[in-house]
């Protein structure tokens, strides 16, 4: 039945391509069918814990903890999402995650984008050693006992800066404009823009940014992506409970939940008492969990077509 | 009025400052590994110990064991994956077979995914599917009788470093693949009419023409990875790591951060940084020149 079926979406397939060899030989059935087994398998396995996560948020806790919830959703109700997002501490993560992505990817934007232009300017003074200045940065770094040891007497401790500041200037996406630059917007714009008496000021403001638009938002995309995910920073540099961002939050709660879940075993704490809609460990995990991936979710559809352009200019030598 | 040249070069100066402050001054405080560290002093008023701390990490047996261990673990973890490497060739290879462009529009998009999931999100959902209680998995297995009683997947050290590269082969899979399908948009379609016209049939095609045409772009690939192999990062291990599995995930990077950060040790943190940099950098070196005579190009 389903071979059949795979067939003629495959002859579907062949058409759009308008290939014209429409018969196959067995050989060539049998790897099409085993092809698309492999990547429907795949992609399940992709999709399906993200989900599982969902149907489990917005399930009959009692039934989510006992583990009946695997394929459909059951007494759907949306109050893990109501009573997680009025836990304090998890609100204020939030914002904190919403406001270093923003205004870090804003930064490093921005610092890039001007950067990876004026290494475009041939006639700078040193520009090749400026260059070779930043490209290095990319190869040698301290190490995490000097540079915590940097930031604390830069007093990044346990400041908000300390997400977004380091992180400013990025050789990587230097080069990545200088590059974009170089092969799509041609120097004689810059020229004749002088010519009329424009300096570097309105030639990069007036010119190059507003052409520059598409790397920049390859760059946005990314960095925010990073910044979204970012979780180490906490781990080293931050202790104050007020800085912790949701990714953090998240990583606290399940360390905690194994101990919660011993208690739980151990018979302290009976998991009978959990009712429909009563938060449970699990369900407070997994609804953080899927309050963080959602904006991923989000954005993706969007960043997609900017992938193969990230990654192909990333392949491009500097 | 300045020259032009000299404007362009002062206007990326304060970036420059900026760049020597949080990217060359680290660089300085590799001096904290010749000197004893004591906290909140200055680093001319601690002591000048030499190459002390160099000859503690090979000092005693136990710590000569706890090094080997780490090496071990990191090692033996960039090897594991590096066994792997070839997977988002191949997996690109198959898509591209797939001859429905929507089926391979599906395909791409959804398994591009992980690769946007930081590390804290992919053990969150491995700890709610794998959980003993409730997770799918456990349930699933018990329930078609293939176990007795739940595994605790996570915490056991059995075949961790498979476990390892496993997940970091999920999440990286279908990203590492969109540059290999680039890379098979680029091969010229007369290669392929001509070897059909001389009666090549499609795995004839693959073998003779997509996998030679992929290999330059393999090869980078794999050299980097090579250079790499000491900088596997810390996110991941720190995320998974506990206590019955500690001994055989503490990569390097990991390993630096516990002796550093959790047990205060700064010199000899550093120490370890440094030679990690050294060791590194070389390898970078190596492998370059190592492609500059196979293949008369350099990889950066």
């Amino acid at each position: 039945m389903s071979d059949t079926k795979m067939n003629i979406k495959l002859n579907k397939g062949s058409k759009l391509q308008g290939d014209k060899k429409e018969n196959l030989s067995p050989s060539e059935k049998v790897f099409n069918v085993f092809n698309y087994l492999f990547f429907i398998s795949f992609m399940l396995l992709c999709v399906y814990p993200f989900y599982y996560i969902f149907i489990n948020t917005i399930s009959d806790n009692v039934l989510s903890a006992r583990g009946m919830i695997r394929f459909i959703p059951q007494g759907i109700h949306f109050g893990n999402y109501i009573q997680v997002l009025q836990i304090p501490n998890i609100y204020h993560a939030l914002m904190i995650s919403v406001l270093r992505t923003v205004i870090g990817t804003l930064l490093t934007v921005l610092v890039s984008g001007f950067l990876g232009f004026m290494m475009t300017q041939r006639k700078m003074w040193m520009r090749t050693f400026v260059y070779r200045y930043f490209i290095t940065t990319m190869y040698v770094g301290g190490g995490i006992i000097p540079v915590y040891l940097l930031f604390n007497q830069l007093g990044l401790l346990d400041n908000f800066l300390v997400y977004i500041i380091p992180g400013m200037v990025s050789a990587f996406n230097m080069i990545l404009v200088k590059t974009y630059v170089e092969n799509s917007i041609p120097h004689e714009l810059q020229e004749s823009a002088e010519m009329d008496g424009a300096g570097i000021g309105t030639v990069f403001f007036k010119i190059a940014f507003p052409l520059m638009m598409p790397i920049l938002a390859t760059l946005a995309i990314f960095s925010a992506v990073g910044q979204w995910n970012s979780f180490m920073d906490t781990v080293i540099y931050v202790t104050k409970e007020d800085l912790h961002t949701l990714q953090y939050v998240l990583y606290r709660y399940l360390s905690q939940a194994t101990a919660l879940a011993n208690i739980v075993n151990s018979g302290t704490v009976s998991g009978e008492e959990v009712s429909a809609n009563m938060q449970t460990a699990q369900s407070i995990k997994l609804t953080v969990t899927m309050i963080v991936v959602i904006p991923i979710f989000l954005v993706y559809p969007f960043f997609q077509r900017f992938f193969v352009k990230g990654i192909m200019i990333g392949a491009v030598k500097g | 009025m300045i020259q032009t040249k000299y404007k362009l070069f002062l206007l990326v100066v304060p970036f420059m400052v900026f760049t020597f402050i949080f990217a060359y001054l680290p660089l300085w405080g590799w001096l904290y590994a010749f000197v004893d560290y004591r906290a909140g002093r200055s680093i001319f008023e601690m002591d000048y110990v030499g190459f002390k701390w160099f000859s503690m990490l090979v000092y005693s047996e136990q710590q000569i064991y706890e090094i080997l261990r780490v090496l071990k673990n990191t090692l033996g973890i960039s090897f594991l994956s590096l066994l792997f490497s070839f997977l988002p060739m191949a997996f690109a290879i198959l898509l591209y077979e797939i001859r429905s462009i929507r089926m391979r529009k599906i395909v791409q998009t959804l398994t591009t995914i992980p690769h946007f999931i930081s590390w804290v999100l992919v053990y969150s959902v491995v700890f709610s599917l794998l959980a003993v209680d409730s997770g799918v998995v456990n349930n699933l297995l018990i329930d078609l009788g293939l176990i007795q009683k739940p595994i605790n997947f996570l915490a056991s050290s059995d075949h961790i470093w498979l476990k390892m590269v496993g997940l970091e082969i999920w999440k990286g899979l279908g990203w590492g693949a969109i540059l290999y399908l680039a890379a098979i948009n680029g091969i010229s379609q007369d290669l392929y009419e001509a070897a059909r016209i001389d009666g090549a049939g499609r795995f004839r095609c693959v073998w003779h023409i997509t996998i030679p045409g992929l290999l330059p772009t393999f090869f980078v690939l794999l050299l980097l990875a090579v250079a790499n192999m000491i900088n596997t990062g810390m996110d991941q291990f720190f995320v998974f790591s506990n206590a019955m599995n500690k001994s055989s995930i503490e990569v390097l990077d990991l390993y630096t951060y516990n002796i550093g950060l959790l047990k205060g040790n700064f010199s000899l943190a550093t120490v370890i940084s440094i030679l990690k940099t050294i060791v590194s950098l070389t390898l970078l070196f190596s492998v370059n020149r190592l492609s500059k005579t196979l293949r008369g190009e350099s990889i950066f």
